[in-house]
């Protein structure tokens, strides 16, 4: 089932293509270096996901990327697994930016209203409270037993910043 | 020496141990540092919105700049997530636009010129080795440690420069050897922890730290030693997920190790809060 999938997965349709995805993903902070590319697979060689579960590989990515293989792209579980350990980054010999590419990838899929489920339940607490893990009273007497300096349980700052 | 302490989302909720640690040990050694109403590096909406990410790291860049104060960080996140901040306001365009937002929401502004700097570095690079072991009046001789660096302490290099390598970094062993424990070389020392996709797939993080814990629980050290609140968490609150055959490694924050050699006492520095057990690392240090 899994093998199927990953095939037609695979499949180059050249009538959908999107020639000006590549362009688009150059233009960003960190997509710049993204045509140099030439395939060596050194990233995917030194990637941890990648040792975990071989079908991640940001060679591929970077390779579906120049295709124009757009929503296969977008739709990628790939592009949020990466750990963002950087290792492809230090090693690329073209200077691509794999991690930072699949920044920009991961935001242009949530423009797009892919948001997995984890990330949605952090992003929902955070334009709450402007804390990833608000100071809850637990928190607060603890920080005060240990004689650490009082915070306040929401960043109004932060949550003013997160506005749309 | 003075610096604005920038502690991040996840250590004054979740790491208490690595807070309190680093500000005891800041004080013994004499480094001042402030306390600034400082919010979220930015680091954990980069994969939504990386735009926000910047102008949540330049509002904080903006508040230790109107101190006049440098910034020291403890989590390797914020670290990375700052520095790179303060290399891309370098570019006046992306400057401005963060500007603009940063003064109709708030009425600040970033100008450029902070320094930010992980508590490690600082203790390498500006206080030095010599201060330490010259501060050390409890040498934990015998003491064998493992020490895990974390990712984004230095890399990506082009946001970091040479401050260490990228691949094989020395500065957390030569610390670790001026408290007067021992750093032992180890099988995946250089692996990633995983946390960083924890809330995406907790089955490949856990994975992940698995790599470099399972063959490290067989390997007979006194502690892991770490020095970002994420991998510290990831190995220790996930530690008995990831440890299936059992076995139990202690998990500490560089800043409890080097109190203990500064002669501070156990409570000073956290291990109460200690996740997995300390108890037959304090003994050996006799306290």
């Amino acid at each position: 089932m899994r093998s199927e999938m990953v095939e037609r997965e695979s499949l180059v349709e050249v009538g959908n293509l999107d020639h000006r995805f590549p362009d688009r993903i150059l233009r960003q902070p960190g997509g710049e270096a993204l045509r140099a590319c030439f395939q060596c697979g050194l990233c995917t060689a030194s990637c941890p996901i990648s040792l975990i579960d071989s079908r991640y590989s940001p060679r591929r990515v970077i390779k579906r990327i120049l295709l124009g293989m757009r929503d296969q792209v977008l739709r990628d579980r790939f592009i949020w697994l990466c750990s963002a350990c950087f290792l492809c980054q230090e090693r690329c010999p073209q200077d691509v930016r794999p991690p930072e590419v699949m920044t920009v990838l991961k935001n242009m899929a949530v423009k797009e209203g892919i948001l997995p489920q984890g990330i949605a339940r952090m992003m929902e607490v955070f334009k709450r409270t402007g804390r990833l893990y608000p100071i809850d009273d637990f928190t607060a007497e603890e920080r005060e037993e240990l004689g650490l300096p009082h915070l306040e349980e929401e960043q109004e700052a932060v949550k003013r910043l997160l506005e749309e | 020496m003075r610096y604005a302490l920038f502690l991040g989302c996840t250590i004054p909720a979740r790491a208490l141990d690595y807070e309190l640690s680093a500000r005891s040990v800041l004080k013994t050694l004499g480094i001042e540092v402030v306390d600034l109403d400082f919010g979220c590096c930015g680091f954990p909406i980069e994969a939504v919105d990386e735009g926000k990410a910047l102008a949540l790291a330049a509002g904080n860049l903006a508040l230790a700049e109107e101190q006049g104060l440098d910034v020291l960080t403890l989590c390797n996140a914020c670290t990375e997530m700052l520095s790179k901040a303060v290399l891309a306001l370098r570019d006046e365009r992306r400057l401005s636009r963060v500007n603009r937002v940063l003064r109709e929401r708030l009425g600040w502004e970033y100008h450029g010129g902070v320094r930010v700097r992980h508590l490690a570095r600082v203790l390498y690079e500006e206080y030095g080795l010599d201060r330490i072991r010259e501060a050390v009046n409890r040498p934990l001789k015998g003491l064998k440690v493992a020490v895990h660096y974390g990712c984004h302490y230095m890399r990506p290099s082009r946001v970091y420069g040479e401050f260490d390598d990228p691949e094989f970094p020395q500065s957390l062993d030569r610390l670790v050897e001026a408290t007067g424990a021992e750093s032992v070389n180890y099988e995946y020392k250089m692996a990633c922890c995983g946390a960083g996709i924890l809330n995406f797939d907790e089955e490949v993080a856990v994975e992940m730290a698995r790599m470099k814990l399972d063959p490290l629980s067989r390997r007979g050290v006194d502690a892991l030693v770490v020095i970002c609140p994420f991998c510290g968490i990831m190995y220790s609150r996930y530690q008995s997920l990831i440890l299936r055959e059992g076995g139990e490694i202690p998990v500490i924050y560089y800043p409890q190790l080097l109190g203990l050699a500064l002669g501070l006492e156990p409570d000073e520095l956290g291990f109460q809060l200690n996740v997995a057990g300390v108890e037959g690392l304090l003994e050996k240090v006799g306290v």
